[in-house]
């Protein structure tokens, strides 16, 4: 198997195309401006920040309870209910209900979950027609991609690739790029695969313990006219999506659109309590590493998170180096926080993919502290694996001057000297992880010490 | 199966941080136009709002819009359609609708969502399938913000119930809006006395 890349292999692969890294970059900072809008026109916006994190810490504190009561009360609204310790146990809930019910055929909004599980893969290889229903999914799953973004699934295609994929898939005008046209062609596809559809599986946005029932949010409609076509819903949800009372809606309804895309809410927020009548609906609820991340101090407040996706919006990183170079189904500063814990050895290079600017936490609807846990993930990292050995030789070098006063000056001294006199290719080079696309600084005449002693004389 | 649900339950009570405090809902008061407020914010969403008129607008609407050969349900008292809801049996049937009329439940200025419950709606399938949506909502069910209206209803109380705030749209493709993505192509909201 091949290894994965580093996020900085992964980003220069990306970079190489100049006009597309900054067209995303562009693209994503527009996303976040209009995040500053809507947020700047909710004079009470910090207080809600507040008040929905102290829910979410109430939900991490009281978890086992909370799940429990959520069981309870979904069972009692005819909902069946099923407990899946990991991705695999997830996929064989899911086949088995698919294989009971007789269903071959299936719609999907959009879930993240399921991408974390690798569900699709996992029934088409068995032999379903797995359809998923969001416009941006469909392009990426005909397109062989997964999402880049956790929102905005195909944000890294253009409209003449989308063009090209709809060409081949839908029968669409070659060169055909009008967004209206595409869309159009889309939704008459797709409606016949809602028709047709004998079971939708759905994501879950929050479930809410005292009632028993779960919230999804989509602009598109398209979980809705799944699962009220199909016989059979299969909502999918990981167990960190709790709120405690149906009023918290309120809170985090106010929140999430506006984060995620400056809208005031989306246009379909649907309450799922019981099936429809005759029909059926299983709620299927994950741990796959949650309990663990709950287990670590320093980092369980990022399972405060609700998918908004704002940190990846407003990160210089992620708008320059796109979801891809992430290699993990959560991108971007949270996916940073969050994938280390499922697997450090994969993930040890992205708490690294971050200039710690500390944007994320400032947009972070939650005020998860994303910036302090990268760089608490990044201590972990370097004490237990090894981390670039340029930079790490470079590290121990620098820290090994910096705490000799006087080899510091010498240092300071000789690299002032040589520094202007030397050829390009002796500073910008491989050992140097640093020079890659970076200009050192001007090299100063003196040090501050230097100036400091002739100046003060005077 | 249980023994997945005991690991998860057991991990949890071993991982999770002493009992931190559930907060009491904050008030935010709200004070803006109510009436202009809706329009405008339903407006971002894609959708209208019209006032000022009478449920024979709902009516004119229908005739200027529509072609006679097109079908039109309508679960709002006074308003006749050509389409009757009481003989489906499988949501399926709804699938050549042009155009459903609705009356919600309530309706929140700040963000123009409207709460139809599954009673409003005969079958939950209806909003979605629909080519057009018309929705009829009284003025003094207008509230301010989703605090309040959350007081108002009991979201167990009927087995589904959704927030519309605007017709099913998408920008899915570089980031341009395009309305009527697999459900409505249309919203208008008549706001009446």
């Amino acid at each position: 198997m091949k290894a994965t890349p580093t996020h900085a292999a992964a980003a220069e692969e990306f970079l190489k195309d100049e006009e597309r890294s900054h067209w995303h970059d562009d693209t994503l900072w527009h996303v976040r401006s209009k995040r500053d809008v809507a947020a700047q026109k909710i004079p009470e916006w910090e207080s809600l920040r507040t008040t929905a994190s102290q829910i979410k810490d109430n939900v991490l504190s009281n978890l086992d309870q909370l799940l429990l009561q959520f069981e309870k009360n979904a069972i009692e609204n005819g909902i069946e209910v099923l407990w899946a310790k990991d991705a695999d146990e997830h996929n064989q809930h899911v086949l088995r209900i698919l294989e009971e019910n007789q269903v071959k055929n299936l719609v999907k909004s959009k879930s993240i979950l399921t991408e974390e599980c690798g569900l699709n893969h996992f029934l088409e290889d068995k032999g379903y027609d797995v359809v998923d229903t969001d416009l941006g999914e469909r392009i990426i799953q005909f397109n062989k991609q997964v999402p880049s973004h956790i929102v905005m699934p195909a944000i890294h295609l253009k409209k003449k690739e989308i063009g090209d994929i709809f060409h081949e898939h839908l029968g669409t005008d070659a060169g055909a790029d009008d967004p209206a046209y595409l869309t159009e062609a889309a939704r008459q596809h797709l409606r016949q695969k809602f028709i047709q559809a004998k079971a939708a599986i759905t994501g879950v946005n929050f479930g809410i313990a005292e009632t028993g029932g779960f919230v999804v949010c989509t602009n598109e409609g398209n979980a809705d006219m799944g699962t009220h076509l199909a016989d059979l819903h299969i909502a999918c949800m990981g167990i960190e999506k709790l709120i405690p009372r149906a009023a918290d809606l309120g809170v985090f309804l106010r929140l999430l659109a506006r984060s995620a895309t400056g809208q005031s809410i989306t246009n379909y927020t649907s309450h799922f309590h019981r099936p429809r009548p005759g029909k059926k609906m299983y709620l299927i609820l994950v741990d796959n590493g949650r309990t663990n991340q709950l287990g670590r101090e320093d980092f369980r407040n990022s399972l405060k998170c609700i998918r908004c996706g704002a940190c990846m919006n407003t990160c210089p990183i992620y708008r320059r180096s796109s979801g891809f170079s992430y290699g993990s189904t959560v991108p971007g500063p949270i996916g940073s926080i969050l994938s280390p814990g499922m697997d450090l050895k994969k993930h040890s290079s992205l708490p690294f993919a971050s200039t710690l600017c500390g944007s994320c936490t400032d947009v972070c609807p939650v005020k998860i502290n994303i910036h302090e846990q990268l760089y608490k993930w990044r201590q972990v990292i370097t004490k237990e694996g090894p981390s670039q050995p340029s930079k790490k030789w470079a590290m121990r070098f620098g820290g090994n001057v910096m705490s000799k006063p006087k080899l510091f000056d010498m240092m300071g001294n000789l690299a002032r000297k040589s520094l202007s006199i030397s050829p390009r290719g002796f500073v910008y080079n491989s050992f140097n992880a640093w020079g890659k696309h970076r200009e050192l600084p001007e090299v100063p005449k003196e040090s501050f010490k230097e100036w400091y002693r002739k100046n003060r004389k005077q | 199966m249980n023994s997945s649900k005991e690991a998860i339950i057991a991990a949890i009570k071993k991982n999770k941080p002493d009992l931190l405090p559930l907060p009491e809902h904050p008030e935010y008061p709200y004070e803006d136009n109510l009436i202009e407020q809706f329009q405008s914010s339903i407006k971002l969403n894609g959708g209208t709002a019209r006032t000022g008129e009478g449920k024979a607008a709902i009516q004119t609407y229908l005739q200027e819009n529509f072609t006679a050969d097109k079908q039109v349900l309508s679960l709002v008292d006074g308003i006749t359609g050509n389409f009757d809801v009481k003989n489906v049996q499988d949501p399926h049937e709804l699938e050549h609708i042009e155009v459903a009329i609705l009356e919600g439940d309530w309706g929140v200025v700040e963000n123009a969502a409207i709460w139809l419950p599954e009673d409003k709606i005969a079958h939950r399938a209806l909003p979605f399938i629909a080519q057009h949506l018309i929705v009829l909502l009284k003025i003094d069910k207008l509230l301010g913000n989703m605090h309040e209206v959350y007081q108002k209803i009991n979201v167990a109380d009927s087995g589904y119930g959704v927030f519309v705030a605007g017709p099913s749209k998408t920008a899915d493709i570089e980031q341009s809006l395009i309305i009527g993505a697999h459900g409505p192509r249309s919203m208008v909201v008549f706001l009446m006395e």
